[in-house]
């Protein structure tokens, strides 16, 4: 896997470490900033772990690569549902999660990177759209207890 | 001219409609306006920094070729090394540029979340699916005049 990732999204959240680790293991907790889109998986290294649409159909799969909380979560991720994108195979994407040391505030540094072993990839191109979208949802729903972009009516 | 302060105060937090600021004060020592500075000082950092054509060509680089170093995206710029390096820290600041140590090299990345941030505080107000059409509606017809 490529030591270099595609890209890396940063947010600052007002919560706490273990409340967004929380965030983003429930899968009740996922379907509300994820467009209704959940995970499912026990969280542990070498365990299976899929991303499912709102109607029970599979979007992505892969595997539990590391799983340190409430700091560092890695997933082997591939892409299920579109045959050229599952053929770019396995990519990894990582969440780590920073306390803010200096905030009087509780607040913690989110920074989610997502890197796949090619240079053209349309998984990557796919995600790197999808992430800012589902981190403001995420950031949002943290603060206020509401988000910004609801899921689509079915 | 403490009242029009007051009164944009006010505006500020009627504006502020995205945060429950009750909920968002609690167990915090921050008065309501301490929190409304706080949110509006984080956006007006990005808007400081997106001000700057310099910086914004820097951002431009940085969606073109993601993840560069300070010598890759010094190179072919008429810009002396220390002004990049201070324009960065500034976007950087701004959390518009992230930064990751790859072996040696530092690598620059751009990070959209703050300016999508930004573009939602106002286009939820309006219907997001149409804008989403007319942008994609946009994109294509540009695309097929190209």
């Amino acid at each position: 896997m490529s030591s270099k990732p595609d890209f890396v999204y940063v947010t600052f959240i007002r919560t706490t470490p273990e409340r967004l680790w929380t965030a983003l293991t429930t899968p009740e907790f996922i379907r509300q900033y994820w467009f209704g889109m959940h995970c499912e998986s026990d969280w542990k290294p070498g365990s299976p772990w899929k991303l499912v649409f709102a109607d029970g159909r599979l979007a992505d799969a892969g595997e539990i690569v590391e799983a340190d909380p409430p700091q560092r979560l890695v997933i082997k991720w591939r892409n299920e549902w579109n045959a050229e994108m599952r053929a770019e195979g396995y990519s990894l994407c990582t969440f780590q999660i920073e306390s803010v040391p200096d905030a009087s505030r509780q607040a913690v540094k989110l920074s989610i990177t997502h890197a796949i072993e090619r240079t053209e990839s349309k998984f990557i191109e796919a995600v790197s759209g999808g992430w800012p979208r589902i981190i403001s949802n995420l950031k949002s729903l943290l603060e206020t207890g509401s988000v910004v972009l609801p899921p689509k009516a079915a | 001219m403490p009242s029009t302060l007051d009164r944009s105060n006010q505006s500020a937090l009627a504006r502020a409609d995205d945060i429950t600021l009750e909920r968002a004060c609690e167990n915090t020592p921050l008065t309501r306006n301490h929190l409304v500075a706080y949110y509006l000082s984080a956006m007006d950092e990005v808007f400081r920094a997106l001000a700057d054509a310099s910086r914004r060509l820097l951002l431009d680089r940085l969606h073109a070729k993601n993840g560069q170093t300070l010598n890759e995206l010094c190179d072919g710029l008429a810009m002396t090394r220390q002004a990049v390096t201070k324009h960065l820290a500034i976007l950087e600041e701004a959390n518009l540029v992230t930064t990751l140590r790859n072996g040696r090299e530092k690598l620059h990345y751009l990070n959209p979340v703050p300016i999508h941030q930004i573009g939602e505080r106002w286009i939820k107000k309006f219907e997001r699916g149409k804008l989403t059409a007319l942008s994609e509606l946009k994109r294509q017809l540009e695309k097929r005049d190209e």
